[in-house]
């Protein structure tokens, strides 16, 4: 009896905690689906353009494409924008996987002299926040005529040792007895790492590119530093500025920079839960 | 072992069986130093020699030229901003760190124990730390401005009219803390689950056939279990803290109010200035904090690790006097 009760007091906090992470989603959700003078009406005073009460509503009054369908077909500056977005994330994801698979692999598997060492100065500079290598980058992009373009934002993120660190870590979780009867079969070390290093370490890569990737999208504080022309921004910069050129779209393209990573997550659900209990277990 | 004993019986195959071995390790050295050298060198490059080119600039002069000692220290130490910052951080981290772990240890225990709509609670939890900072700023605006909807619900429960603007003045602080525990607890409850999930259910039956109820079990399997997943989530939720300076320049811009004055305001003023030097020994002040931070913890564990071994000593002491 007292068990029912207790299980139920528990759903009730979970759905609580849940309807804290619906309400503020729907509520952008419906407003991307809003008419122009619907938003006005309701959200003037967030929007920046005047001053009235707002009236927020989790439902449309008349639905309509207008603000989705000005966004993507007639605002080329958010579509150059996203595009300066994907330009920097995705040669950057490429780069990690390459540089740092090889090196998890190497980590996890071979043992050679100051591994221990090196591997703690991985970890060290994974836990250093981006203000203490901000300076030190910015002289090296400096120094390589990098500041102002893309490379600037990919370059440095390619040699982030938070992938390496993930990768070591479901490389590791690998069954010794998958890698040996691979040895019995024959397999040379680089069948073994493609044949059956990256299978069996799947979840590990897939975690360590999608965190890569939402941490990339929503990138803030390296484009400030290092982008001064406006033209090389990329979303998450541009953003706030686009409710001073069109307020209407403002919440469409919150929508629209959302959708990748949300949809990446809802996808790659259960590699992130096997990913992270790889790495979330050892100390 | 038979290797071992014929090695003995025949002198001449441990010497080749030596061989051998030392020729694997000298094989597994050059694939790894084949495997690691695309990363080694980026991030020597990218990150490890900068780094000590940094540590280099803030023993020296605005030119780089003469050496001062440790006049830049003195002087980013009593710059006025910088104690802020630093203030506000460790305010900061003081506040928003314990909330986000109880927080989201307690989500975790009861979605890993939820009997229904276990993986709607779990993926709906975890769905913030996809949602870029940027894409959220309206819809807290629309919640915090003062003509928004927190004020109306206030103006509603208490039948005085509120205007408040929530993102600036005494209040900045404390809805810095909420949108970062907002981001944050889905991730860190992730990393919770993977603790939990790594604990053997036998351990659980075992407790439950010596008569252990739930909240023992609680105290004596879940919570010791999960030592070092706690290490993790605080050091991660420690990194992420500094992410919060998107929240906080979205919401209130570069000149926030003084309390959430961070470490990445005062380093992105240094940088519009190029005070290389500043931030040079800046960014050397706080790796001397995190290593101190460090050290602590790892102080705290040897104490906590000697108290248990005492313990352990005493019941056996104790065990011994009962026989």
């Amino acid at each position: 009896m007292t068990k029912t009760v207790g299980m139920r007091i528990q759903t009730m906090i979970l759905f609580g905690a849940c309807l804290l992470i619906w309400l503020p989603l729907f509520l952008m959700v419906s407003a991307s689906f809003m008419p122009e003078d619907e938003l006005l009406w309701r959200y003037l005073s967030p929007l920046g353009i005047g001053k009235a009460p707002v009236r927020a509503g989790l439902i449309p009054s008349y639905p309509s494409w207008e603000a989705l369908s000005e966004l993507l077909f007639r605002s080329p500056g958010f579509f150059v924008m996203f595009w300066n977005s994907c330009i920097q994330v995705f040669p950057m994801l490429l780069g990690q996987l390459l540089v740092g698979a090889p090196a998890a692999w190497a980590f996890a598997r071979y043992s050679f002299p100051g591994k221990r060492p090196l591997f703690c100065v991985y970890i060290l500079l994974m836990v250093l926040p981006f203000q203490v290598t901000q300076v030190s980058n910015y002289l090296v992009l400096d120094g390589l005529g990098l500041l102002d373009s893309h490379w600037a934002m990919i370059l440095p993120g390619i040699w982030s040792t938070f992938p390496v660190f993930i990768m070591t870590r479901s490389f590791e979780a690998v069954p010794k007895a998958l890698l040996e009867a691979a040895c019995l079969d024959g397999a040379g070390e680089a069948e073994t790492f493609f044949l059956v290093g990256i299978p069996a370490g799947y979840p590990g890569i897939v975690t360590a590119l999608m965190l890569g990737f939402m941490d990339g999208w929503n990138a803030l504080e390296q484009p400030m530093a290092y982008l001064r022309d406006v033209s090389l921004w990329p979303l998450a910069l541009y953003l706030p500025d686009i409710v001073q050129d069109k307020a209407a779209v403002a919440f469409a393209a919150g929508l629209v920079m959302m959708m990748p990573p949300v949809l990446l997550y809802l996808n790659g659900q259960g590699e992130l839960e096997e990913g992270v209990a790889a790495y979330g277990v050892k100390e | 072992m038979t290797g071992e004993r014929k090695g003995v019986l025949f002198g001449y195959r441990g010497s080749e069986r030596r061989s051998a071995q030392s020729r694997r390790v000298r094989r597994q050295r050059r694939l790894a130093c084949v495997f690691l050298a695309p990363s080694l060198l980026g991030v020597a490059m990218f990150y490890g020699a900068p780094f000590l080119d940094v540590a280099r600039r803030s023993f020296l002069d605005a030119m780089g030229h003469r050496f001062v000692g440790m006049e830049n220290y003195e002087g980013v130490w009593n710059n006025q901003a910088f104690r802020l910052a630093i203030s506000n951080t460790v305010r900061f981290l003081a506040a928003a760190l314990p909330l986000l772990l109880t927080g989201s240890l307690l989500l975790s225990l009861m979605v890993y124990g939820a009997k229904v709509k276990k993986g709607l609670f779990k993926t709906t939890l975890i769905l913030p730390m996809a949602v870029p900072a940027a894409a959220m700023v309206l819809v807290w605006k629309v919640l915090l401005c003062p003509d928004g909807v927190i004020n109306q619900l206030l103006f509603a429960l208490t039948g005085q009219i509120w205007d408040r603007d929530w993102v600036n003045g005494i209040t900045a602080f404390p809805v810095l803390i909420a949108t970062y525990l907002w981001k944050n607890t889905g991730y860190d409850m992730l990393l919770w689950l993977a603790g939990l999930g790594a604990i053997p259910d036998s351990l659980y039956d075992a407790a439950k056939v010596d008569g252990a109820g739930a909240f023992a079990r609680l105290l004596y399997i879940t919570l010791p279990n999960l030592k070092n997943t706690a290490v993790l989530v605080l050091v991660l939720s420690g990194i992420n803290s500094f992410r919060v300076y998107r929240e906080a320049y979205l919401l209130s811009g570069t000149y926030p109010d003084q309390s959430i004055y961070m470490i990445p305001h005062l380093f992105s003023h240094w940088f519009l200035t190029l005070d290389i030097q500043r931030m040079s020994t800046g960014a050397m002040f706080l790796v001397a904090f995190m290593a101190m931070a460090w050290g602590l913890g790892r102080q705290g564990a040897w104490i906590a690790a000697g108290r248990e071994q005492r313990k352990k000593w005493e019941g056996k002491g104790r065990k011994r006097g009962r026989i």
